[in-house]
């Protein structure tokens, strides 16, 4: 397998051909709305939070089959997790990303079929873009929360 | 120069270290990203080190041996680029670090004394971000307004709707020689005396036109003409402003410091003569040196042969994108220069760029610091494709047979 094979693996063409979790939002529905300035990918996420639990995470956007297909991925991921479990898989997918560690061996295979995008670089944001941008949706939940039960 | 010789491509690429590699697994090198930069000869390089290893000293100081040979260099790459560009005088070549801090210059050194409230600036819809956002800013700082001249379908200036814009209160108009997007190049005379007309000043971002063809300030009557070394065989780091004598005399320095002051007091201090009020510090003096070397090299292939070789190499990328199917190229002007922007119908550029690349062909992707054009061609982002004096007719061949490939690897062959 070279490297672009490596990059674009089966499970994610799949993704990107075929997106899970994926609808036109509009702009009520929508709560973060991020843009990867280097090249213009967009990612749109809405989400729907129960219990401190991602009961649905859906997303809208435009760009590259990896950008698109790693939010395809994550929303697979982490729907049904609670808010915890949520921002850890994030943090740890980021950091893998970045390589600041290495994948568990038990990490799903999509997952691990993200990790050929360790090698270019310049990729990373596109692979990581719609993870932040949960992060966002959760940072600014965790802040409602407060704000509620104050 | 020895123009009259055949152009003898396979010679002009044993010029060039870089072309000779092979990248990830033995592809051969096929640098089609000459838009960005461009690739240097041996001559240039030569030229760098030689500075370093002979005659390393600061320019217009150093009152040793080692210094006056800097200077003499220094100021022998101006005589060079006054000459390659026609100027009336080598003191009309100010040094910059290239296109974008030249276009700042002018907006602060300028645009700061001329440009008050209520007046406007045109640019186009073409521009590089480097020719829209000093205006941008500029604008904000004075009240004035920045408009934008809209394009037409073939992605040329629409020059109704240009002269439309034109009134007594526009002060300059800013706009590109040639679109690094589109690759047209735009009727700067004509331009020019549209905005005569208005007593509007004309400036002119040459960063695409100058390295591919002949160039002439003189003939193109405007009033600033920027661009950069590093797209015409020369190092970063160093770029050309120039002006007519009039107005780099009127005009406030922009840097303020060494070199560029006459006479220094406790509270203020007198400005050098032009050029040098607008070359504060040490300059890129290695650099500049090398721009000269590769103006020499150049000129001693000939601007009009290389543009004949581009013209030819971009006519036939042209012809052979737009026969694949799912391809659509953008900017189809009949005047128009080396820079081939194209879609790839269900890929995205980015995705294209990196597949192609692995098969050693480096090309650009991206919204290609034009984003009022991405959004007027209604697209994110393209992939780009820049030719220059050492590519072959074989490497445009070899980009559509791994488009072909990479169409049929992400599912839209």
């Amino acid at each position: 397998m070279d490297d672009t094979e490596q990059l674009y693996q089966d499970l994610i063409l799949d993704h990107y051909r075929h997106p899970r979790h994926r609808q036109p939002l509009t702009e009520e529905e929508t709560l973060v709305d991020v843009e990867n300035p280097l090249c213009g990918d967009q990612i749109k996420l809405a989400a729907r939070i129960v219990d401190n639990r991602l009961v649905d995470v859906r997303f809208d956007g435009h760009g590259c089959a990896i950008s698109q297909a790693s939010a395809s991925i994550m929303c697979d991921r982490l729907i049904g997790k609670t808010l915890d479990e949520a921002r850890t898989e994030i943090d740890a997918f980021v950091q893998t990303m970045r390589g600041e560690q290495e994948f568990p061996p038990d990490a799903a295979d999509e997952i691990k079929a993200l990790s050929g995008v360790k090698k270019f670089p310049l990729r990373v944001k596109c692979a990581t873009l719609s993870w932040h941008a949960l992060e966002q949706v959760l940072s600014a939940e965790a802040s409602q929360i407060r704000e509620i039960g104050e | 120069m020895s123009t009259n010789t055949p152009f003898d491509v396979e010679r002009i690429r044993a010029d060039f270290p870089i072309l000779h590699q092979t990248v990830y697994e033995n592809r051969p090198l096929v640098y089609l990203d000459n838009a960005a930069t461009s690739q240097k000869p041996r001559a240039v390089i030569a030229a760098l080190c030689e500075y370093y290893e002979r005659y390393n000293a600061n320019v217009h100081r150093a009152l040793h041996y080692l210094g006056e040979q800097a200077t003499a260099r220094f100021e022998e790459a101006r005589v060079k680029m006054a000459r390659f560009i026609g100027a009336a005088s080598e003191r009309e070549v100010v040094f910059t670090r290239g296109t974008t801090e030249s276009i700042n210059l002018i907006a602060y050194a300028w645009g700061h004394e001329h440009v008050q409230a209520g007046d406007e600036i045109i640019a186009t819809a073409m521009e590089h971000h480097s020719n829209l956002v000093p205006w941008q800013q500029l604008c904000a700082a004075r009240g004035a307004t920045l408009k934008l001249a809209p394009i037409t379908d073939r992605g040329e200036l629409d020059m109704d709707a240009f002269r439309a814009l034109l009134t007594e209160r526009v002060k300059l108009v800013t706009v590109t020689h040639m679109s690094n997007v589109l690759g047209t190049i735009n009727p700067i005379p004509e331009i020019v005396a549209a905005a005569r007309n208005v007593g509007a000043l004309v400036l002119v971002d040459a960063a695409q036109s100058v390295p591919h063809g002949h160039v002439n300030v003189q003939e193109l009557g405007a009033d600033f003409v920027v661009f950069s070394g590093h797209k015409m065989c020369a190092p970063t780091g160093v770029g050309v402003l120039w002006a007519p004598m009039r107005h780099l005399q009127a005009m406030s320095p922009f840097l303020a410091g060494g070199e560029m002051i006459s006479k220094v007091h406790d509270d203020h201090a007198t400005w050098a003569e032009v050029p040098y009020k607008f070359e504060a510090g040490t300059p890129n003096i290695a650099d500049v040196i090398a721009l000269g070397a590769a103006v020499d090299y150049l000129e001693s292939i000939g601007m009009d042969a290389i543009h004949a070789h581009e013209k030819a190499l971009t006519e036939y990328a042209i012809a052979q994108l737009s026969e694949l199917p799912g391809v659509r190229v953008f900017g189809l002007a009949s005047t128009r220069g080396g820079a081939v922007s194209f879609e790839t119908l269900g890929i995205h550029p980015h995705d294209l760029s990196q597949y192609v690349d692995q098969q050693g062909i480096a090309i650009r992707a991206g919204h290609l610091c034009a984003q009022p054009l991405m959004r007027r061609l209604g697209v994110p982002a393209v992939s780009r494709a820049s030719v220059y004096l050492y590519n072959r007719h074989d490497e445009i061949d070899e980009l559509v047979s791994a488009i072909q490939k990479a169409q049929r690897f992400f599912g839209h062959g």
